[in-house]
């Protein structure tokens, strides 16, 4: 028998046994979603966490029946941090797999090429990672809707808080590509409305780890604190430079943005002392309802506690099914209009909301500092909680500051 | 507003020297292998990741950093040997970019592997205890591994000028980068040079991975951004010309460390800047002959 005619016979054998399961399974197609995200490369450590917490989100949504009675089907697709790639397989998704909506995107330039994309063939899409951009004129869109934090809201909630509590004499180091510039850009800003001083800037080319051309000076002018956008690998290579010129001792660091896997991997020898912002570190389960849930369900099903980017792909992903729920339609413009006359909302942190203008999620975010390592919890407990910067829409550029007023 | 104090001067003057040893040591290996060889290695940069995760997988196994800058370089250079034997050798006498194509897709699949091995997510290992230490220079505290690490570079510096200029091997090295065909047909078999120095080269990069695992931590990517660097130094240096790529990976130190004081954004692109010059004024670089190219 060959390979053709025993995959005809067990297909015919199938029917014969399950005519009613299958027929109901083609009758009741499932809703598709396409989800691009950067599997190799430099961010797949992170990717893997999104595509996790997306995972569970989508056999949440299944076993409590599906959307609409229909299952929900989550494709995931390599972009390998490639504009290019990311809007190539964003045009596959949509045009060959015929994806409904589309989530993801792990780092703004791919963001910005998958909305490209979904903005021409009018499909919506949330975007599950940092970008002021992506929620302003010109990229944004009434079916462009934006999950996660931003460089503006991040840089101006951290940089408020250590100019109020840790110090006014400041020296940035920013990796020189979009999200650093922004970033620094926001803090010199915060820092000037302090009245604090800015003794320096330093850029420095992303992707690059030797920091000891620029740490010498930064040592002579004696910052309070020292901020440092360096995202990625360049974060250990930083704070381990900084931490073998022994200036860990004389002035405080502190990060806009810092990352899980990357703390991890550093440890907390490097890492503790160091302030940072953050958008979901899982101990904050101890006071929010929400996200003792999403841990527990986590953690059953992956074995470790959820870290910063599975929390945006669970959400991303629950909030598409919130929105067809509420729409009882899979039409991209149905559900985008209802997610905006229904914006309040709570997956995993506590209450969140789209604002109608530019579509974007407001949510808390928290200052977190690393814990000396005999006080660590366990593999992921390495965070203590600071302070809790709760969501407000004056952190974010207004809608007119976005051309969409 | 830029401070050029005398202090600042001399003490970016000095990180300049520090940038600039790793530039050497990671040039010299690629510098030897391209001298005797005409191999251009592209996977030098993988080499020099798989030093740094040798050097954390044995630093694992003993606790012991020593026994990781011992061993590592030596596992490294081993899986150099075998990569000569088993994949270069049969490219020799072919056209240059043949052995380059191999390396280059030799450094994706150790890339690759590196990952499945040790994950995604990458690692790190500590500097000894006794080297963990800012020391106090007079001018500017400085991290005792840094000035370990330029002390080992000088060391390697110096034990490879010996060989080669010392030994009887290393007659043959340097007699067989300036004209193999007459080496050979001396009696001498070319084979088993090639194969020791394509087994140094790698392991100098393995070595320069240990060293900056303390430094810079230990990932996959790790080599990719090095890889050019190490090439613009022996570029600028004069291919296959040693002399050339301590030269170059020197001046390519300072040029960057005195960028940085003054202008930050420029660092990286003045590198390529000086090469250009250089390149302009000497085609084969400061030291190098003309014609290894053609």
């Amino acid at each position: 028998m060959d390979r053709r005619s025993f995959l005809a016979a067990t297909a015919a054998g199938a029917a014969a046994l399950g005519v009613p399961t299958v027929l109901r399974a083609q009758n009741r197609e499932p809703i598709r979603v396409g989800f691009p995200l950067p599997l190799t490369g430099p961010f797949s450590a992170l990717a893997n966490d999104l595509q996790r917490g997306a995972t569970l989100a989508v056999e949440e949504v299944n076993a409590r029946g599906g959307v609409l009675g229909r299952r929900m089907e989550v494709l995931f697709r390599d972009d390998q941090l490639k504009p290019a790639v990311g809007a190539q397989r964003t045009k596959e998704l949509i045009e060959n797999e015929k994806v409904q909506f589309v989530v993801g995107g792990l780092a703004a330039h791919v963001q910005m090429a998958i909305n490209e994309q979904t903005k021409k063939s009018r499909v919506l899409f949330v975007s599950v990672s940092q970008s002021d951009e992506i929620s302003a004129r010109p990229d944004t869109s009434p079916l462009t809707f934006h999950e996660a934090l931003n460089p503006t809201i991040t840089c101006r909630a951290v940089g408020s808080w250590v100019a109020q509590n840790l110090g006014t004499k400041w020296w940035i180091v920013y990796a020189d590509y979009a999200w650093g510039k922004q970033c620094n850009a926001v803090l010199t800003d915060v820092l000037a409305k302090h009245g604090g001083t800015l003794l320096g800037a330093t850029p420095y080319p992303l992707g690059n780890a030797e920091f000891v051309a620029h740490l010498p000076k930064i040592q002579a002018a004696k910052p309070d604190v020292l901020l440092s956008a360096t995202p990625g690998a360049d974060n250990i290579a930083f704070l381990k430079q900084v931490m073998s010129f022994g200036m860990k001792k004389q002035m405080r660091i502190a990060q806009p943005l810092q990352w899980m896997p990357v703390t991890k991997e550093g440890g907390p020898d490097l890492y503790a002392g160091v302030y940072a912002g953050i958008n979901f570190y899982w101990e904050v389960e101890e006071t929010i309802p929400s996200a003792r849930r999403y841990v527990a369900a986590f953690r059953q099903r992956f074995g470790t506690p959820p870290l910063d980017y599975s929390s945006y792909g669970y959400s991303g992903i629950l909030e598409l099914a919130r929105g067809v729920e509420l729409a009882k339609s899979t039409d991209s413009d149905a559900v985008a209009n209802a997610l905006r006359a229904h914006p309040v909302y709570d997956h995993y942190k506590g209450k969140q909301w789209w604002r109608g203008c530019d579509n974007k999620s407001f949510q808390d975010l928290w200052i977190v500092r690393g814990r000396e390592p005999d006080k660590v919890r366990g593999e992921w407990g390495l965070l203590d909680v600071v302070n809790r910067v709760p969501a407000d829409e004056r952190l974010d550029r207004s809608c007119a500051e976005k051309g969409l007023a | 507003m830029v401070d050029l104090s005398l202090a600042t001067l001399v003490t970016q003057l000095f990180t300049g020297l520090v940038l600039g040893m790793i530039f050497v040591l990671l040039a010299v290996g690629l510098s030897l292998i391209f001298g005797l060889l005409t191999v251009v290695n592209f996977a030098h940069g993988s080499f020099y990741m798989l030093g740094a995760y040798f050097g954390f997988f044995l630093f694992g196994l003993t606790g012991n950093f020593w026994v990781s800058l011992a061993v590592a370089p030596l596992m490294v250079g081993s899986v150099g040997l075998l990569v000569e034997r088993f994949l270069v050798r049969p490219l020799y006498g072919r056209s240059i970019d043949d052995p380059l194509l191999l390396t280059f897709g030799l450094s994706l699949v150790l890339i690759e592997a590196a990952r499945l091995v040790w994950g995604k997510i990458g690692v790190t290992f500590d500097p000894p205890r006794e080297l963990g230490q800012a020391v106090n220079l007079g001018f500017t505290l400085f991290p005792a591994y840094r000035l370990f690490v330029i002390g080992v570079t000088a060391a390697v510096l110096v034990a490879l000028w010996l060989f080669l200029s010392r030994t009887d091997l290393g007659l043959i090295v340097r007699a067989g980068s300036r004209d193999p065909l007459m080496v050979q047909a001396l009696g001498i078999d070319l084979g088993r040079i090639r194969l020791l120095v394509f087994g140094i080269g790698t392991l100098l990069a393995g070595l320069a991975g240990v060293l900056a695992g303390p430094m810079r931590g230990v990932y996959a990517e790790m080599g990719v951004t090095v890889v050019i660097e190490a090439f613009v130094v022996v570029v600028v240096g004069g291919m296959g010309s040693l002399a050339g790529a301590v030269l170059a990976g020197l001046m390519i130190g300072e040029v960057v460390g005195l960028t940085t004081l003054i202008a930050p954004k420029l660092s990286e692109i003045m590198v390529f800047i000086v090469m250009a010059v250089v390149l302009l004024v000497r085609p084969s670089g400061l030291l190098g002959e003309a014609g290894l190219l053609e």
